[in-house]
């Protein structure tokens, strides 16, 4: 007999190895691509050391990342600071709503990646034009779903705050933010896990010290074991932020605090 | 009983805009003067524009035509003074038995209470509908009774001139509405508040009311009867079951809601 247990275990391992089987018949038919031995002997080297610095060209992997996440949260919270106002603001009214609306709906769509150009012929410098990329990637989950969690609102609770005479503050804190926070943590979600994908595109094309830089010089390095590995590094440490936003996300959502 | 009246609906219209130029005549020329301390039901068929009275009266929603006085001010705007029982009680899912109705109490009472007389008297409160047990209960983890009570407890806590129920035993079975309007009545008794209950339920308005007023059918709705229910308080259910004036009470209500003002679609 299989417990539930042992089969969360088993079945992702029986896929591993026939992951391993296919990455070594690829490798086998094109010259070059580096086989699952390779690359596992190569990640234990870059681990082995992640925090070196030889200047600007060359650094450890952990600073790479660091980097990478560092812009990543400057942007993202730039685009809460921003995005979470503007939401309520036009969850709230009617008329902010319509006059946002139409510039959210067409902005909205637009690659991130496009406003790179333009970032960068405004500040002239790398990272701060990364940080801005991240925070028109992050901002608009942010507003849409800040806004959502206002309207869903119940007339009900807002009865309730008219009865009791809450002013425009109390009205916020007490009955609209509880109700929204929720809505708020999953645009946030949302943002994070797009920021860490928009992030790697970014740095590619700007260049300088980076995880997504990182992986384009191991390409021109012809050193196509450390793309794999930064590969599966992203993944799992877009894992890990996913994993702990929605651990933020329910600390903070009283559905799932309240009823046990 | 004072002979000026406490609450005072006078000639009060009400019209809903529907759009394109038409509109909705809810409610027209409702005349109704509230006694102090008295106890009043407003019955009738749905969509007779029972709720939209209490409505008008809570100040949520706006009078089209004419006024509506408490203790001769103009009512128009929502108020603590006009505390509302809701239909689905509005509790909010965040906070706690206890922390629901300290909400109330800061915000309305707050500026002249302590802390330790707050928790006084939000716990007065939560004793009178015998909820201490379940105060530190969330809305989601007690029973829609017991919710009930806690809405009810929250709108007395505030100390209001007139309380105002929306139907609030309606989403409830029979045996906890019936616990529930026990309760009320000997709330009432200790409290003397003044209460208008919007109800369905014909036994339910007998049972509570001094007066009950029946409604005419919507549109243009208005005041068909008034009934003055003479029963001694405090009253027990079982014993008025045989009781001549109660069933002459309900035997008149009936008679109204399915003879005079029946209602194909109920």
């Amino acid at each position: 007999m299989v417990s539930k247990y042992s089969n969360a275990v088993l079945l992702p391992l029986l896929l591993f190895g026939v992951v391993i089987a296919i990455w070594s018949a690829i490798s086998a038919g094109i010259p070059g691509f580096p086989p699952p031995s390779e690359v596992w002997s190569e990640l234990l080297i870059v681990l082995s050391d992640p925090f070196y610095n030889n200047g600007a060209g060359d650094q450890g992997i952990a600073l790479q990342l660091g980097n990478s996440l560092a812009r990543v949260f400057g942007g993202f919270a730039l685009a809460i600071a921003v995005g979470v106002p503007v939401g309520l603001l036009i969850g709230m009214s009617k008329s902010a709503y319509t006059a946002f609306n139409p510039y959210i709906q067409i902005l909205k769509p637009v690659s991130p990646l496009a406003w790179l150009p333009l970032a960068l012929f405004v500040f002239k410098e790398v990272n701060t034009t990364a940080i801005f990329v991240i925070f028109v990637t992050s901002i608009w989950p942010i507003i849409i779903n800040t806004a959502l969690g206002v309207r869903s609102v119940s007339e009900d609770y807002l009865n309730v705050a008219r009865v009791l005479q809450l002013s425009a503050f109390e009205r916020v804190f007490q009955i609209i933010l509880p109700v929204a926070v929720p809505f708020i943590f999953t645009g946030m979600r949302l943002s994070l896990g797009i920021a860490w994908l928009v992030i790697v595109a970014a740095e590619m094309l700007t260049g300088g010290v980076g995880i997504g830089f990182w992986i384009w010089d191991e390409y021109n390095n012809l050193n196509y074991s450390h793309i794999i590995i930064g590969i599966i590094l992203i993944g799992i440490i877009g894992y890990i932020l996913d994993a702990a936003m929605g651990l933020i996300a329910d600390f903070f959502d009283y559905r799932k605090r309240g009823l046990k | 009983m004072s002979a000026k009246p406490f609450l005072k609906i006078d000639h009060v219209d009400k019209i809903f805009p529907l759009g394109g130029g038409k509109e909705y005549v809810a409610l027209r020329n409702v005349q109704l003067d509230i006694r102090e301390n008295e106890i009043v039901s407003i019955i009738g068929h749905s969509g007779c524009g029972k709720s939209t009275i209490l409505n008008l009266i809570a100040g949520l929603d706006t009078i089209s035509n004419g006024t509506i006085l408490l203790e001769d001010k103009h009512i128009l705007a929502p108020g603590p003074e006009r505390a509302v029982v809701f239909q689905n009680h509005s509790l909010l899912p965040w906070l706690s038995v206890y922390q629901n109705i300290e909400m109330a109490v800061r915000k309305v009472l707050g500026e002249d209470l302590s802390n330790s007389e707050i928790r006084d008297h939000v716990m007065k409160y939560i004793d009178m509908v015998n909820l201490g047990h379940a105060k530190d209960k969330y809305p989601g983890e007690i029973s829609g009774g017991m919710k009930q009570r806690v809405g009810i407890a929250r709108a007395l806590s505030i100390e209001p001139k007139v309380l105002l129920m929306d139907e609030p035993f309606g989403a409830l079975d029979s045996l906890t509405r019936a616990n529930l309007q026990d309760h009320l009545m000997r709330i009432q008794m200790q409290t003397g508040n003044t209460v208008v209950i919007i109800t369905h339920d014909v036994d339910e308005a007998v049972l509570l009311s001094d007066r009950v007023i029946m409604m005419t059918n919507g549109p243009e709705a208005t005041i068909g009867e008034i009934l003055e229910v003479n029963l001694p308080r405090p009253r027990n259910r079982l014993e008025l079951q045989n009781n001549p004036e109660y069933l002459r009470c309900r035997s008149a209500i009936i008679e109204f809601l399915y003879s005079k003002f029946a209602k194909d679609d109920e």
